[in-house]
């Protein structure tokens, strides 16, 4: 009886190592390995489904077309739970191990920062979605993005708030672990201040708490006119609600990561009289906006947000660059991303700068009576 | 003044949620002298128990309201009650004569089970609870604002700890938990059936964090499976920090641990929040192991 234990265990172990010896290595000759990590789980799930799901679109669509170079393009996935640490090793596993010959992500720019320097080292060209702090693409010549950058959404938030808003004196709370956040909040008090306008206050949290009742208290004795919360949507959420609890009434600004349908469905009719910038609106009337928004809706049976917008135009320009790179050489395709140019995506135009970011509008949206809605776009 | 005032405020609602599910912690201690890891998780369950059995509400009583809060909070208690003796029977039970560190590593296997099971299941992306009894201001002034969320929160934690005390202390099966916590092996010679005491343990303290985790859902409305990982842990801390095994220092650890964190992050920083509540963990088990209120080790010999 033990006997045929340990044969049937030994057995098991060698046809599982066959199996991963079969996965890694490179696939086969007529499909191009694309790497992508994605936060598919944890408190900011809703970007990486998003932006998944966006890539997806484009990969399927770019193969019906024939793919690219005569090959298919074949996506390999890893999931970073939100988590900076993961997403070095998601990038390490789908370099070293899978082969991929390009990265795609991520939203969250501490988990790009972690991610870049493993493929600037490789020389495997990375291509983030959403990562708007500026450092990402500063970590080497390999790191692409396709949306703007924060010293320009930071001036826009800031320019929005004392313009349009006629806001004087501002608080700010920020994610003291989140390089966007804390970005974005720098970004936004520089054009503020120099406007002439004050922050009076400044408080902070880290991702994931859920009480923000601490903070918003001693926020609130400074007598703000408006609070900026430069983070994502659950905590933004979770604080404009708590903030409303306190009888905090005046406006909330955020960013874009803001954008999720989450944002009003956890925080309700609290959300009213809050105000965020993002890359696109779905409703957009542009022509290439809504054919997305109705070939998305109906694959996924809900209306793409920017994150999945984006995701679909990182799969565009990439393939965009492999084909007229001609190879999917490190190098060969690094220097083809460099030269895109006018490519038409959903999030509109994208020509990559000097810097390897792209140039891109900025759309206002405003909560009015629980739903989100379009309220001015803004041209870089 | 006023500034102070509020940030005690909400500290208490905070602490007053790491009281309950510290019960739950510190009574399966006194029990069974093992820390249950899951514990937290089984608060997680509690929530989404709530969050789906809400829009059942609608047809049924009318939709939010006092009637409907009261049984969601019922159903999800029973509901994490029959999960918490379930777990017990399956994964704690066989391995009772074990060392206990076996077990503690199955506590710790069951939390990852159902924390990374929930994903599968519920999904991985935060969702939101919802509005229970509808939130109205009974303080509304530039010096103090409160609201009757925070009160239904306190008041109800309060509620739950004194019917606790009530079973443990005067019930029949109360006594037999007590006479079990004391010593296994006389308490079975008494007669008492130490299965069916452990198992009515379990479903205490899990309907106790399943109480809590529709309170604390009500005032943060955003639940997700690994929800559970850090009032878990705080509650944790805060029934090592009273004295593990004892019920009244267990809600006083909770309520010191959830003032401690609003007043270090309203006046301190954020950053050290969590920092500052492991370290008093730290120091506790350095310097009192037996809690600040425990019993000093001399007299236990």
């Amino acid at each position: 009886m033990r006997r045929l234990t340990f044969w049937l265990i030994l057995g098991t172990a060698i046809a599982l190592i066959g199996l991963w010896a079969g996965c890694g290595g490179g696939g086969n000759s007529n499909e191009i390995l694309i790497g992508e990590y994605s936060a598919m789980t944890g408190t900011t799930a809703t970007f990486g489904q998003s932006t998944h799901r966006g890539l997806m679109m484009a990969v399927d669509e770019c193969n019906a077309a024939g793919g690219v170079l005569g090959k298919k393009i074949r996506l390999l996935t890893e999931d970073t739970q939100s988590k900076p640490e993961e997403a070095a090793t998601a990038v390490t596993k789908l370099i070293t191990r899978d082969g991929v010959k390009a990265v795609i992500g991520e939203v969250s720019s501490s988990r790009s920062l972690a991610a870049a320097p493993i493929c600037q080292a490789n020389g495997i060209p990375m291509v983030s979605n959403a990562s708007t702090n500026p450092e990402v693409t500063k970590k080497g010549d390999y790191i692409f993005r396709v949306c703007y950058i924060d010293p320009f959404q930071g001036e826009v938030m800031a320019r929005f708030a004392y313009n349009t808003l006629g806001i004087r004196k501002a608080a700010i709370l920020k994610d003291i672990k989140n390089d966007y956040s804390i970005g974005l909040a720098q970004y936004f008090e520089e054009t503020f201040v120099k406007l002439g306008g004050q922050v009076v206050a400044t408080q902070a949290y880290s991702e994931g708490d859920i009480d923000f009742k601490a903070q918003l208290t001693a926020l609130k004795s400074a007598e703000p006119e408006a609070v900026i919360v430069p983070g994502y949507y659950t905590e933004a959420a979770l604080i404009v609600k708590q903030a409303r609890e306190l009888n905090m009434t005046i406006p909330f600004i955020g960013g874009d990561g803001w954008d999720s349908a989450k944002l009003v469905e956890i925080g309700g009719q609290a959300m009213n009289n809050t105000f965020f910038s993002t890359a696109y609106t779905a409703d957009d009337p542009d022509s290439i906006v809504q054919n997305f928004v109705t070939k998305y809706t109906s694959r996924y049976n809900e209306k793409p947000d920017a994150f999945a917008a984006l995701g679909y135009d990182a799969g565009l320009i990439l393939f965009d660059a492999v084909r007229r790179a001609g190879s999917t050489d490190g190098p060969a395709l690094r220097d083809a991303l460099k030269t895109t140019r006018d490519v038409r995506g959903v999030t509109g135009s994208i020509t990559i700068d000097a810097d390897r970011n792209a140039r891109k509008p900025i759309v206002i949206i405003a909560v009015v009576d629980g739903k989100m809605t379009y309220k001015e776009t803004i041209q870089p | 003044m006023s500034e102070l005032l509020q940030q005690i405020i909400n500290g208490v609602s905070m602490g007053s949620i790491y009281a309950l599910i510290a019960l739950g912690y510190t009574m399966v201690y006194g029990i069974l002298r093992f820390i249950n890891f899951a514990h937290g998780d089984v608060f997680m369950i509690g929530a989404f128990v709530g969050f789906f059995v809400a829009p059942l509400m609608v047809p049924l009583v009318g939709g939010s309201g006092l009637a409907a809060a009261v049984i969601i909070m019922l159903v999800s208690m029973a509901a994490c009650a029959l999960l918490g003796v379930t777990i017990e029977k399956l994964a704690y039970r066989p391995l009772r004569s074990r060392p206990k560190l076996t077990v503690l590593i199955t506590a710790i296997g069951v939390s990852l089970f159902l924390e990374y099971g929930g994903q599968l299941v519920f999904g991985p992306d935060p969702k939101p609870f919802p509005a229970l009894i509808p939130s109205t201001m009974i303080v509304n002034s530039s010096f103090l604002v409160l609201s009757s969320n925070s009160l239904v929160v306190i008041g109800t934690a309060l509620g739950l700890m004194l019917l606790l005390r009530y079973i443990v202390f005067h019930t029949r099966m109360g006594t037999a938990m007590r006479a079990v916590s004391f010593d296994h092996r006389a308490a079975s010679l008494m007669g008492i059936n130490i299965d069916s005491v452990i198992s009515f343990t379990f479903a205490l303290g899990s309907a106790l964090a399943a109480a809590a985790a529709i309170l604390y859902g009500s005032i943060y409305p955003s639940i997700n499976p690994l929800m559970g990982l850090f009032p878990g842990l705080k509650a944790f801390v805060a029934a090592v920090l009273g004295g593990i095994g004892n019920l009244y220092v267990a809600v006083i650890g909770g309520l010191i641990i959830g003032l401690l964190e609003t007043l270090v992050t309203g006046y301190i920083s954020p950053i050290y929040r969590d920092a500052i509540s492991f370290a008093v963990l730290i120091l506790i088990l350095l310097f009192r192991p037996s809690g600040i209120l425990g019993r000093h080790e001399a007299e236990k010999v």
